[in-house]
């Protein structure tokens, strides 16, 4: 069913894959904030390369842009404005039982993954590559997604972009400190 | 009218239709109304609080046996009587209310009885009123039958009923609780009336319960004496046992047969395996609820607890009415035990034996009402006999006789208590007024009492011409008959053949008859005959009671005399010609004669001369007891009460009432006291009920609570924990389903 | 490659479950859900692959909502912060009832 993938694809993304995976373990494992960060940052890098492999450009280059480039450097405005670098000051994880629980935990999750994961979905839903080219050729990168945003889903789009003007103006209040909150 | 109206239209080609048969629903009615306005009469005139004329102290009452207060019924005329006794407020209405709604009743019945009496219904005449029950598969109606059974019956409540209320009147004349003693008796009627009416055993069970009832409210009329209290509980409980046993057979009948109105039953009864296990339970279980209800071993106990309510609730509800219950029941059911030969044999052999244990009790006992209380439970056991045996008709027709005679007995023995009591009151004397020792000679003073109540002694002892005569005869003869080739003569009873115990019991019957004459001649001598013992003083004051009382009386005096021509043997037509013969017999053939037939099939007809024989031996046994009884007790002889020693060894036992009640109390009563106060109170309702599962519910709903609680820490870190885990089961879920 | 798509998307998600049950820190739990929001989009960009373009549509919006938590998130926790100078979860209790 699955086209026939080179061997440099392949390995390709396993090795993306790899560094995605490597990069979030150490990110929780660290101690400081900072380079917890740093280190998702690298995550989301190397996940964004698994997107342009899996032929969704225009969201690779989106998760470079939003996630990797704003998201994560509000948090590291945030964890310099609040001063949280310094290793004396931080605070520790969990003692060792329940990082041993909430391994078990994760390991449990995982399984009940795993054995869900096996359902099949119906077949008529696939579409073909060549399909997908098709829709390339005609749209290109940004209007096969531009199209079902502006056509099928508008509502949703409105209601986000309400969304995120209610999330500004929130977040703005929210930070603005005491005295100008009394006024 | 409305309720004709709503009567059932099914009946409508009935030969009782459209005539006075319809207005049947009057006849409770009546009494019903009478309840309720004496009861309002009553309670309007009612003194609560320290006037209360009930209260202890009011009105002492007497030592001695249970609930010997009467009331002070004084003659009008009798001057010097210090203790004027106020009558009831409404003692006037409540006397025209009380009787009248009786007697209203009575006229109806005979009306009814004429119209049935032309139209010789086959069918009964069912006048359906409401639907009762109706619950899936179960329909009972509101509805009463009329038929040749329930019309004797009928007759015999309202018509003897009617005459103990006459008598009430002179006799509860200055009782304060007049009014209510009244209210009382006619919802006695009320409920006996529903019981013959009932066209259903639910029907007929509300009657059955409601007698029960109004037994307890009358056994204990005087309550404030702890006695009549006891006697009245012990009666409705004793009772109980019975209707537990009635209910049983009812659930039984509706599971295996599905209808309960007998018109359905009796047809269905076919359907029954004759003789099987079924049946026979059925037929056990409502002879349980026979014994409870008319004294039969081994719950007869309650009747001579219950002498002490007032001497007319006597004669009413434990010699005429009530204890006929079960032998109507019988009769009513005879489709049923007519198909259980054991069942039958069961209740001759119970009837029996009682009618002989009852009869030794009663030559010892010296209270006249205990005596008469014996007599009626030992002839119960002869009208047991009589359904048992397949004989219906014998045995309805010695219930009839027995409540001509035993209700004056009973009536008699009242006026004799009344006048002893008034005469002990005149010189504040405290002796007992019912006991036999304090008696002795009145026949001076209360002759007419005396000839009447002879004349009663004479029929339960079976002399002819009286009454009791014939029908005591009848049943014997029955017996004698079916021993040989009948149904149950061919069937066993715990492995003796049936002929062999129907012979065992006429043999039994005999020697009760004996027993009978004797004891009630024993009690006659005492009572009347031989010297004085109540004292000088107190026999100025003794003399017959008035006319109010002693009409009633006379009444009945004349029916005891001339009741067996109600149904004469065709033995003695054929040698004399009394009259028609076996007139009961052709009365009730349309409603028991199939099942008569059916127990007596097969039986060797027993030939003219062996009955005539048969007769001459039941009353050569008669004149025998009443012969030894005047030449062996004398009267001179007996010492008064205050005066006398008790009895010893056998004699003593048997004085004693075969221990029975001590050994029920021991056997019975203690352990159940004990059980339930040591374990079923502390163990069951305190620590079980109230401890574990109420407090306990709540201290675990107390607890989970105190969970919760715990759970909101207001730590964010352990409600992502939650969070986590709970999707970890949830997704558990869905894994392994 | 679906398959592994699915399989790295689930390691991905556990790993962020296990970072928000073990850290205290509430910049570090907050990371850690962003972690878990970028597995599931890795989830939708694989499925669009085979099954059509309405996945990757989807990821915009997740995107979207995740940024503006974000932004929101983080102010609340500069609030507490100045509020009660720590952000360690232990001494943030005051949804306590």
């Amino acid at each position: 069913m699955e086209p026939h993938y080179s061997l440099f694809y392949v390995f390709h993304f396993y090795l993306f894959g790899a560094i995605s995976l490597a990069s979030a373990i150490t990110f929780v494992t660290r101690k400081s904030p900072v380079t917890a960060a740093l280190w998702l940052v690298n995550t989301m890098f190397s996940l964004a390369a698994l997107y342009v492999m899996l032929d969704a450009q225009f969201i690779g280059v989106m998760q470079v842009l939003v996630y990797a480039g704003a998201i994560m450097v509000v948090f590291l405005f945030v964890v310099m404005l609040l001063n949280l670098g310094h290793p004396s000051e931080l605070a520790d994880a969990r003692g060792k039982w329940w990082k041993l629980a909430a391994g078990l935990v994760g390991l449990g999750l995982l399984s009940e993954m795993m054995v869900i994961i096996r359902t099949r979905l119906p077949e008529q839903l696939l579409v073909t590559r060549e399909f997908n080219e098709q829709q390339l050729q005609k749209l290109n990168a940004v209007g096969t997604i531009a199209e079902p945003l502006f056509k099928d889903y508008l509502l949703a789009f409105e209601l986000t972009s309400v969304l995120l003007l209610v999330a500004i103006a929130g977040a703005v209040v929210l930070g603005r400190g005491r005295a100008a909150g009394a006024r | 009218m409305l309720v004709q109206a709503v009567a059932s239209v099914a009946l409508q080609d009935h030969a009782l239709s459209g005539t006075i048969a319809e207005w049947v629903w009057l006849l409770p009615v009546l009494p019903l109304a009478g309840f309720v306005i004496n009861g309002l009469l009553s309670l309007s005139g009612a003194h609560f609080g320290p006037d209360d004329p009930n209260a202890p102290g009011h009105h002492p009452p007497s030592e001695g046996t249970a609930g010997a207060a009467t009331s002070h019924g004084e003659e009008a005329g009798d001057a010097g009587d210090d203790h004027a006794v106020k009558r009831h407020r409404w003692a006037g209405a409540t006397s025209i209310v009380g009787p009248g709604v009786l007697i209203l009743s009575f006229l109806l019945a005979l009306g009814i009885w004429q119209a049935m009496a032309v139209a010789h219904p086959e069918a009964p005449f069912i006048q359906s009123y409401f639907s009762w029950m109706p619950a899936g598969g179960l329909q009972i109606d509101a509805a009463f039958q009329l038929d040749q059974l329930s019309m004797v019956m009928i007759l015999v409540i309202t018509g003897v009923g009617a005459l103990i209320h006459v008598f009430s009147v002179g006799y509860m004349r200055d009782d304060p609780g007049y009014p209510r003693y009244f209210s009382y008796l006619n919802l006695f009627i009320f409920f006996m009336l529903m019981l013959v009416l009932g066209a259903n055993y639910p029907v007929m069970f509300v009657g059955w319960e409601g007698v029960g009832l109004c037994s307890y409210l009358l056994i204990g009329f005087w309550f404030n004496d702890k006695v009549n209290a006891d006697a009245g509980k012990k009666a409705f409980i004793v009772n109980r046992i019975g209707d537990f046993g009635f209910l049983v057979a009812m659930f039984m009948l509706f599971a295996n047969i599905g209808v309960l109105d007998f018109a359905g039953v009796s047809a269905r009864a076919g359907d029954l395996v004759a003789g099987s296990p079924l049946v026979t339970t059925i037929c056990l279980f409502m002879f349980l609820g026979c014994t409870g209800k008319s004294a039969q071993i081994p719950l007869y106990i309650w009747l001579p607890d219950a002498m002490a309510g007032p001497t007319p609730v006597s004669a009413l509800i434990h010699a005429a009415t009530m204890v006929t219950a079960g032998v109507y029941l019988i009769a009513r059911s005879a489709f049923l035990f007519s198909l259980s030969p054991v069942a039958s044999l069961t209740v001759a052999i119970v009837g029996a034996t009682t009618a002989i244990f009852a009869a030794t009790i009663g030559l010892k006992q010296w209270d006249i009402k205990k005596v008469l209380a014996y007599s009626t439970i030992s002839q119960l056991g002869y009208m047991f006999v009589g359904v048992g045996v397949g004989a219906y008709v014998s045995g309805m027709f010695h219930l009839v006789t027995h409540s001509f005679f035993k209700a004056l007995l009973f009536l008699g023995s009242g006026s004799v208590i009344q006048t002893m009591h008034a005469a002990y009151h005149q010189t504040h004397s405290h002796e007992d007024a019912q006991d036999m020792r304090n008696m002795g000679g009145l026949r001076r003073y209360l002759p007419i009492t005396w000839v009447l109540m002879w004349i009663a002694t004479l029929a339960i002892s079976g002399i002819p011409p009286f009454s009791g005569f014939f029908s005591k005869d009848e049943i014997l003869g029955a017996v004698f008959a079916r021993a040989h080739g009948s149904t149950l003569a061919s069937a066993t009873w715990l492995g003796i053949p049936g002929g062999a115990l129907l012979y065992a019991i006429y043999g039994i019957g005999l020697l009760a008859a004996l027993l009978t004459a004797i004891y009630m001649t024993r009690m006659m001598l005492y009572t009347f005959h031989g010297p004085n013992r109540t004292g000088v003083e107190e026999a100025k004051h003794l003399h017959d009671a008035p006319w109010v009382m002693t009409g009633p009386l006379v009444i009945l005096g004349i029916l005891t005399a001339v009741g067996g021509w109600l149904n004469l043997p065709e033995v003695i037509t054929d040698l004399i010609p009394l009259g028609p013969s076996e007139i009961l017999s052709h009365w009730l053939e349309p409603v028991v004669g199939s099942a008569t037939a059916r127990v007596a099939a097969g039986a060797t007809h027993v030939p003219p001369t062996a009955e005539e024989a048969l007769m001459g031996v039941a009353v050569a046994i008669a004149v025998v007891g009443i012969v030894f009884a005047i030449v062996r007790l004398k009267p001179a002889n007996v010492p008064r009460k205050r005066d006398a020693v008790p009895e010893h060894g056998f004699e003593g036992v048997v004085a004693n009432k075969y221990y029975v009640d001590e050994g029920l109390d021991r056997a019975i009563v203690t352990p159940t006291y004990v059980l339930s106060r040591s374990f079923l109170w502390r163990v069951v309702d305190n620590g079980l009920i109230d401890g574990l599962l109420v407090n306990g519910s709540a201290a675990v709903a107390r607890g989970f609570g105190w969970i919760g609680s715990r759970l909101q820490t207001g730590n964010v870190g352990i409600y992502a924990w939650a969070l986590v885990v709970g999707v970890l089961a949830m997704l558990g879920a869905f894994t392994l389903r | 490659m679906l398959a592994e798509s699915l399989a790295l998307t689930a390691a991905l998600f556990i790993i962020g479950v296990i970072g928000v049950l073990i850290h205290r820190n509430a910049i570090i739990i907050f990371m850690c859900v962003e972690l878990m929001l970028t597995a599931i989009n890795l989830t939708f960009v694989a499925f669009s692959r085979f099954y059509g373009t309405a996945g990757q549509v989807f990821v915009v919006f997740v995107m979207t909502v995740s940024a503006a938590e974000a932004a929101v998130g983080l102010a609340i926790i500069i609030a507490i912060f100045r509020h009660r100078q720590t952000i360690n979860l232990k001494d943030i209790n005051l949804l306590r009832g």
